[in-house]
């Protein structure tokens, strides 16, 4: 690439920048999320309370990183790889950021589960937690990093991450119809599950966002991405 | 964790099928797949010792706009204008393979090369009009290959290829006025005009909106979108955005290769070879 | 002085050597002029134009034969010289690398440089002697001779100038070369050609020795082309070598009008090619 020009050098800069950003973007919504995740397991209401403030920096970084892909496109008029790049990137940002409101509710509604009063969540909750994170982390390397493989992974953990809140939904409405009395704390378990479920939904799209990237291919709305679209 | 640097790998999957292999654009058109206008088999190209084109390969397909890109000195023009001939002035030029047009071989025994032209017409880089009137330039084609019968004639062909050149709005009232004082955006489009009015069935068009200002290469394009589905279109363009604009079928010519020819769509959002990608990518200069 | 003042000072004078030197080229030009003029527009009069030569020694008489003798001269040999001329020319141009025209224009090159009185001699050797006869054919076939090259270089010249894109898109649309050459690059070139000959015709307008052994000279009016015919500069040189003063004075008077006939050449060229060449670009 030594006889690109400057502005071609220019542009790959503000390629590289982007991807950068994004990847700040991912650290700091995976950091949050942990936090939220860590002031549940330990009730660590402290924790909660600092997530639950909010999330302006993720919005402000949030516009920044569209605003850098707009102009990018605007200006350079990117083709192929670059092009996909750039509107992978559009789509990875407003997923994340959708991460980030979720750790918002999920640490409220971790607060307003310990006011009521904790109960016994028969192991389902942690385990939603971890395959989430997991997957959250996984989704932001593969980006990163172009890992059709790591993405694949992504999107097989998707499935579990759904069977697990089928089943916790289920002992959950057990344990309320068997005992009326739990069903505040009860209910903010089971909204808990489901933004655990719909962090995992995220992580699948940026998931799905690194085969459009790598490989040109549009695997969403398959089973099991490349394997399934051939 | 420890923030990651974005090393982004592109690793496209290897193409299931040679490069060269044409993919018409059965997807894009909403009839049959189209036939094959000009068939390149194994064409190498050699002025002298030196050997400009390499195993030229392709199908290229009919009432379709096929566009050639690569940087300077690859081969594209040279290719294009072994389309109809011209390379046949230049002494010492040597052929091998075969290029079908009409199901005939235009380098076989037989083929006269002044005829191929009436057929497979050709738009050159920079506008060239005959020092002639506006009139006589389109009539001087005409009147070589007898196509006008008399005068009424004649004056309908003129007016029918200014027409489909979008030239003729602009010149009806001075037909007989010098071509030369036309402006450099009108010259090409009366050079198109005077291709057009042979009625070939190829046009050949040698980067042919290079030397114009944007308004007027809009224009150019513009007309070639618009002929596209009565004439077959080849056109050389060093102008990656006019291709991706303009052609229905990109190639990629490189060092007198052709690396790789598919779907216009398909090269600018997605191309199989690596070299095409870092071309269209700018990724080279 | 600082460095741009001395770069000044030196262009100035470099300015007014070039000045100078244009002054010094012009002054012979101006000098024969004045002296064509001052002597020559003494002796002008209606009759110079309309009588012809008095005997020998008488006063009077005209330069009539020798100007109509001038121009059927010039006339031969354009006529002569101008279809070969323009035809070698494209020949050369067109097939440049053949042995033919590499001969072609190394003879053109070198006749050019033949001097006029060899080719007087020449044509005296094929076309008096045979016939035991001056002729005016004979002298237009000499001066036919000296325009052939003058003709056959501009005219390749000025084809090679032709940008080779007309060609190529005469060539597109089913042209042969040799129409193509003919109907578009050809016409392409023809001010210039036009302008060449012209200027090709106003020189061998004032060609003397050749003419001294062909067409030799002729005190009576005549337009035979057997027959020898009086020209301007041979009628010039007799008079002014002679002893009458009134022959002398008519000597001037034809030289003013031979410079006139001259200038008047250069003007139509340039003036037909400006014409020739808004025709062909509107401009």
């Amino acid at each position: 690439m030594s006889n690109m020009t400057s502005t071609g050098r220019h542009f790959l800069a503000g390629i590289d920048e982007l991807k950068r950003e994004l990847g700040l973007q991912g650290t700091t919504v995976a950091a949050r999320l942990a936090q939220a995740v860590r002031g549940f397991v330990e009730r660590d209401l402290h924790a909660l309370d600092e997530v639950a403030i909010g999330d302006g920096d993720i919005n402000a970084r949030q516009m920044a990183i569209d605003d850098r892909a707009f102009k990018l496109l605007a200006l350079q008029q990117p083709v192929a790889i670059d092009l996909r790049v750039i509107v992978a990137a559009i789509k990875v940002n407003a997923d994340l950021e959708r991460i980030g409101d979720l750790a918002v509710n999920i640490a409220e509604a971790s607060r307003r589960y310990m006011d009521y009063g904790v109960i016994d969540e028969q192991e389902v909750i942690p385990r939603m937690t971890d395959v989430a994170q997991a997957m959250l982390q996984w989704s932001i390397d593969a980006f990163i990093t172009g890992n059709v493989g790591l993405a694949q992974t992504v999107l097989e953990r998707d499935d579990i991450l759904d069977t697990l809140r089928d089943q916790a939904f289920r002992r959950l409405a057990d344990t309320m119809a068997k005992t009326p009395s739990v069903m505040p704390s009860a209910l903010e378990l089971m909204l808990l599950t489901r933004h655990f479920e719909r962090i995992g939904d995220h992580a699948t799209n940026i998931a799905e966002d690194v085969f459009f990237v790598v490989a040109g291919e549009d695997v969403r709305h398959h089973a099991h991405g490349l394997a399934a679209s051939e | 964790m420890p923030t990651p640097m974005p090393v982004m790998t592109t690793t496209a999957p290897a193409p299931s099928r040679p490069l060269t292999t044409v993919v018409p654009p059965a997807r894009a058109l909403p009839t049959e797949v189209p036939q094959t206008a000009i068939d390149v088999d194994r064409l190498s190209f050699f002025y002298g010792q030196k050997q400009a084109l390499f195993d030229i390969t392709a199908k290229l397909p009919a009432k379709l706009v096929t566009a050639f890109i690569g940087p300077s000195g690859c081969g594209k023009s040279t290719f294009l204008r072994t389309m109809n001939r011209m390379n046949d002035v230049v002494p010492g030029t040597r052929i091998t393979g075969k290029l079908i047009v009409d199901g005939r071989d235009i380098y076989g025994p037989g083929v006269d090369p002044v005829a191929l032209r009436r057929e497979v017409g050709m738009v050159f880089q920079k506008s060239n009009p005959f020092p002639k009137s506006i009139f006589e330039n389109i009539a001087y084609g005409v009147r070589l290959n007898r196509l006008a019968a008399d005068r009424s004639a004649m004056n309908d062909v003129v007016e029918e290829s200014l027409r489909s050149a979008a030239l003729w709005d602009e010149v009806k009232d001075r037909l007989h006025d010098s071509a030369l004082a036309l402006s450099g955006g009108q010259q090409q489009r009366l050079c198109i005009a005077r291709a057009l009015a042979i009625k070939p069935k190829i046009l050949l068009m040698d980067e042919p909106a290079s030397a114009l200002d944007p308004i007027a290469t809009q224009r150019i394009e513009e007309l070639i979108y618009e002929l596209r589905s009565k004439f077959t279109i080849v056109i050389v363009t060093h102008n990656m955005q006019q291709a991706a604009r303009v052609s229905d079928m990109t190639a990629l010519f490189w060092l007198g290769k052709l690396v790789e020819f598919d779907r216009t769509e398909k090269i600018f959002t997605n191309p199989a070879a690596k070299l095409t990608e870092d071309y269209v990518t700018g990724r080279f200069g | 002085m600082n460095h741009d003042a001395i770069r000044r000072w030196k262009s100035t004078i470099v300015v007014w050597l070039c000045g100078l030197s244009v002054l010094v080229a012009l002054v012979p030009l101006a000098f024969i002029l004045f002296f064509v003029v001052s002597q020559g527009v003494q002796a002008l009069n209606w009759d110079f134009f309309t009588k012809l030569p008095a005997p020998v020694g008488e006063p009077g008489g005209g330069f009539a034969n020798a100007i109509v003798g001038t121009l059927m001269l010039v006339g031969i040999g354009a006529a002569f010289a101008v279809p070969i001329g323009v035809i070698s020319g494209v020949y050369i141009a067109e097939f440049p690398a053949t042995k033919l025209a590499t001969m072609a224009r190394f003879a053109a090159d070198t006749l050019n440089g033949v001097p006029s009185i060899v080719v007087g001699v020449f044509v005296y050797g094929i076309a008096v002697m045979p016939f035991q006869q001056f002729s005016a054919i004979a002298g237009g076939i000499a001066l036919g001779i000296m325009m052939i090259p003058i003709v056959t270089r501009t005219t390749e010249e000025l084809l090679k100038l032709v940008p080779p894109a007309l060609r190529e898109g005469a060539l597109a649309l089913g042209a042969t070369r040799g129409w193509a050459t003919m109907t578009v690059v050809l016409p392409a070139a023809a001010p210039g050609i036009i302008t060449g000959v012209v200027l090709a015709l106003a020189r061998i307008a004032g060609e003397t020795a050749p003419l001294l052994f062909t067409a030799f000279n002729n005190r009576f009016m005549s337009v035979s082309p057997t027959q020898p015919i009086a020209s301007l500069t041979v009628q010039v040189y007799t008079y002014a070598i002679s002893p009458y003063e009134d022959w002398h004075r008519q000597a001037w008077a034809g030289a003013l009008v031979l410079v006139s006939l001259v200038l008047s050449c250069s003007l139509l060229a340039r003036f037909a090619t400006r014409r020739l060449e808004r025709l062909q670009t509107g401009h």
